[in-house]
């Protein structure tokens, strides 16, 4: 099948061609027909490619330039089933969006379609890659088409915004991969990633090979937002449109990651070595803090999309921390994640935008009580959220599940609670904006949380009743991930193949049969007794918290004044950090790649 | 071969992100960015030169000519393509901005915080 993987990406960037160039020509429903009908044929062909990747890469080299003797010169596509299975992702998410928005933006059509596209044909092509800078320029191509999808709305000052402060600190990212792979360049002559791992392999780590991983994982970073490369996020997500929102969060923070994965286990793995828990360490602290920070700051939104853009950096610092761990069980319980965290958020975004139409505003406190009217539609919300917390057997749990036992077999058992704490924060604050906004419980004034901007977001006119189907499939379908059979089993075999660098490398530089280490099927615990009480212990604080946001006036006047004393002015600082001022993201995107390669040049030698 | 051109291109990147961290108006900040990608270039076409090597040009040439590395070469057009996107993009953006609000000053679009 090794004509399929360039398909993933001609597809969607031809029919973007030829919806941008008939626009005149064609009906808005045609256009809008073809784009839906192109992200539904990558979606197949992932899946298809997810199954015949099953017992080897399969590998396409463009124009027949094959390795001679086990040196690339032509440019290859090497699919595996988790790249396979991101691409599918990619084109089922983009499929939504495109479907979403067919009711959702009325006239905005135009060249939404193609830009969505341009994204969707970016993404496929830089999770099937097998050379780095080709990597870097679909990483680059993805960044166009979302800067500009970010600014859609080019009449107002948010998105304006927004757009500015992702392009700019994007940008500073992209250059960051770009110097990597220079420094990579310098040291192996080689751009193939298998290339790559061969040379480097053979090689202690010096400070040129460091300071090129730190440049592209901080790079890679700025896409996936960790902490400090955050800052952009909350600010493009608020503005963006639903649909773009939907595909940013389901899909673009993972390509991120598994940039961060791809370039670690194929190339880097091999000269950091006995080292590389060093590495791993790192990921896994900053993973960490990204999802406690995170988990924090969507706990003190009203503005439903920035609490749910913090939200997802939450649940990227679970998936980094699950990276960090560096075992198969690790990669793949972040695997299981992002796929029900593609699932569960894309599909809150899409209620936020219900309520849009519906009710007109995005704001947790202005809405407050007025959306009982649908009290399904809340019923769905809290699924939403109670799948994203990780309720025993609900939604992101499975995958929850992978990263407490790689965490402790991994000997870093107090990594699990914490990961289980920053889902139950980002959690609660969506359970108190459900209540509120589909209840009507609690006051509606609250001053802890971030003051909300007068600007008002323009409202979609499509069908209520079309967009909430949508919404409720999605959601239904994101909770339902860690019941489907065999899928921890598939996660972690394909965990295995992905980290299996001699039998890729074998693959694809002679394409020689190499035995790989993993073989299906392969026999996994669905979840252990202590996951249950983890994922009951998060559901049950999560709700606390929740109420806590909704019922604290009930709190003794004391207590209540001591925890303002004591909580008040750290969170003041946290909120005064996300300054919305491009030149201080800027600045942090340097110091943190800066201090991130500090450590490991002290680490890893 | 010297170190002069890395130091060049550090110092350029530097001052580069100094520019974009410190500027008040969008369209400095937007020059400031293709200054720190211009190190980038020099950086890529350090890393290529081969000291007495020739124009990648062989048509013509012998066997075994030395020549600076063509790759590089290559990446640093696909680079300049790249960016110029992104820059074209970013100076629209802040077109935008300034018809919107009278301002392209990066502290007064602030509108969204926290």
């Amino acid at each position: 099948m090794s004509w399929a993987p360039p398909l993933l990406v001609a597809i969607p960037l031809l029919t973007a061609a030829v919806v941008a160039g008939g626009d005149h020509l064609l009906p808005r429903r045609v256009q809008d027909a073809l784009a839906i009908l192109a992200a539904a044929a990558v979606c197949c062909l992932g899946i298809a490619l997810m199954v015949a990747s099953e017992h080897r890469e399969v590998v396409h080299w463009f124009g027949g330039w094959r390795p001679r003797g086990g040196v690339p010169l032509g440019i290859d596509f090497a699919v595996d089933p988790l790249s396979a299975g991101l691409a599918a992702l990619v084109g089922g998410v983009v499929l939504v969006g495109l479907v979403y928005s067919w009711a959702y933006l009325s006239e905005a059509g135009r060249l939404f379609d193609t830009l969505m596209l341009v994204c969707c044909g970016a993404m496929c092509g830089f999770a099937l890659s097998g050379d780095l800078f080709n990597m870097f320029v679909w990483l680059e191509l993805m960044g166009v088409g979302a800067y500009a999808l970010t600014g859609f709305d080019i009449r107002r000052l948010g998105p304006l915004q927004g757009a500015v402060n992702f392009a700019i600190t994007n940008t500073v990212g992209g250059f960051f991969v770009l110097i990597g792979i220079a420094f990579v360049y310098a040291r192996t002559g080689a751009l193939n990633l298998a290339q790559i791992g061969h040379v480097l392999s053979g090689r202690k780590p010096d400070g040129l090979v460091i300071a090129a991983f730190t440049l592209l994982v901080c790079g890679f970073f700025c896409k996936s937002e960790i902490v400090p490369f955050h800052l952009w996020l909350a600010d493009a997500y608020a503005v963006a449109p639903v649909p773009v929102c939907v595909i940013f969060a389901g899909a673009m923070t993972d390509i991120g990651l598994f940039g961060v994965a791809r370039v670690y286990w194929t190339s880097f793995a091999a000269p950091f070595g006995p080292h590389g828990h060093a590495a791993g360490d790192v990921l896994l602290w900053l993973g960490l803090v990204t999802a406690l920070l995170g988990g924090l700051m969507a706990f003190l939104q009203r503005h439903l999309k920035r609490m749910l853009a913090y939200s997802v950096v939450c649940h990227t610092g679970i998936m980094l921390a699950g990276l960090g761990l560096l075992s198969s069980k690790g990669l793949a319980g972040t695997a299981d994640v992002l796929l029900a965290h593609a699932l569960l958020t894309g599909g809150l975004f899409l209620a936020v935008g219900v309520l849009l139409a519906w009710r007109h505003s995005v704001d947790e406190l202005a809405l407050h009580g007025r959306a009982r009217g649908r009290p399904w539609l809340g019923a769905l919300w809290g699924l939403g959220a109670l799948g994203l917390i990780g309720t025993p057997y609900l939604g992101v749990y499975l995958g929850h599940a992978q990263l407490d036992e790689a965490a402790a077999s991994a000997g870093r058992h107090w990594a699990a609670p914490l990961l289980w704490l920053a889902g139950a924060l980002a959690g609660a604050a969506l359970l108190r904006a459900g209540a509120r906004v589909f209840r009507g419980w609690g006051p509606d004034a609250d001053p802890l949380l971030s003051p909300e901007t007068d600007a008002k977001p323009p409202w979609p006119s499509g069908s209520v009743a079309f967009l909430a189907t949508v919404t409720a499939v999605v959601i239904l379908l994101g909770a339902a991930v860690s019941l489907v059979p065999g899928l921890a089993q598939r996660g972690e075999y394909g965990a295995e193949r992905f980290r299996d660098r001699g039998a890729y490398a074998g693959h694809v530089l002679h394409g020689a049969p190499v035995p790989t280490s993993a073989r299906l099927p392969y026999a996994v615990a669905h979840s252990t007794l202590e996951s249950v009480l983890y994922g009951v212990g998060a559901t049950a604080l999560a709700l606390a918290l929740a109420a806590f946001g909704l019922y604290r006036r009930r709190l003794p006047q004391a207590a209540r004044e001591a925890a303002t004393r004591l909580l008040l002015p750290p969170l003041d600082g946290l909120r005064a950090l996300h300054s919305g001022v491009v030149g201080d993201y800027i600045m942090w995107v340097t110091v943190g790649t800066a201090v991130t390669g500090g450590v490991w040049a002290l680490v890893l030698r | 071969m010297s170190v002069l051109p890395y130091a060049v291109a550090v110092w350029i990147c530097l001052i580069g992100l100094y520019g974009v961290v410190t500027s008040r108006n969008l369209i400095h900040l937007a020059l400031c960015l293709t200054v720190t990608q211009s190190s980038t270039y020099l950086l890529l076409l350090a890393v290529g030169y081969v000291d007495g090597g020739r124009a990648p040009i062989f048509k013509g040439v012998k066997l075994g000519t030395t020549a600076v590395d063509p790759v590089v070469q290559a990446l640093t057009l696909t680079d300049i393509v790249v960016s110029v996107t992104v820059l074209a993009l970013i100076l629209a953006l802040a077109l935008d901005v300034h018809e919107d609000v009278d301002t392209v000053d990066p502290d007064r679009i602030a509108e969204m915080h926290g």
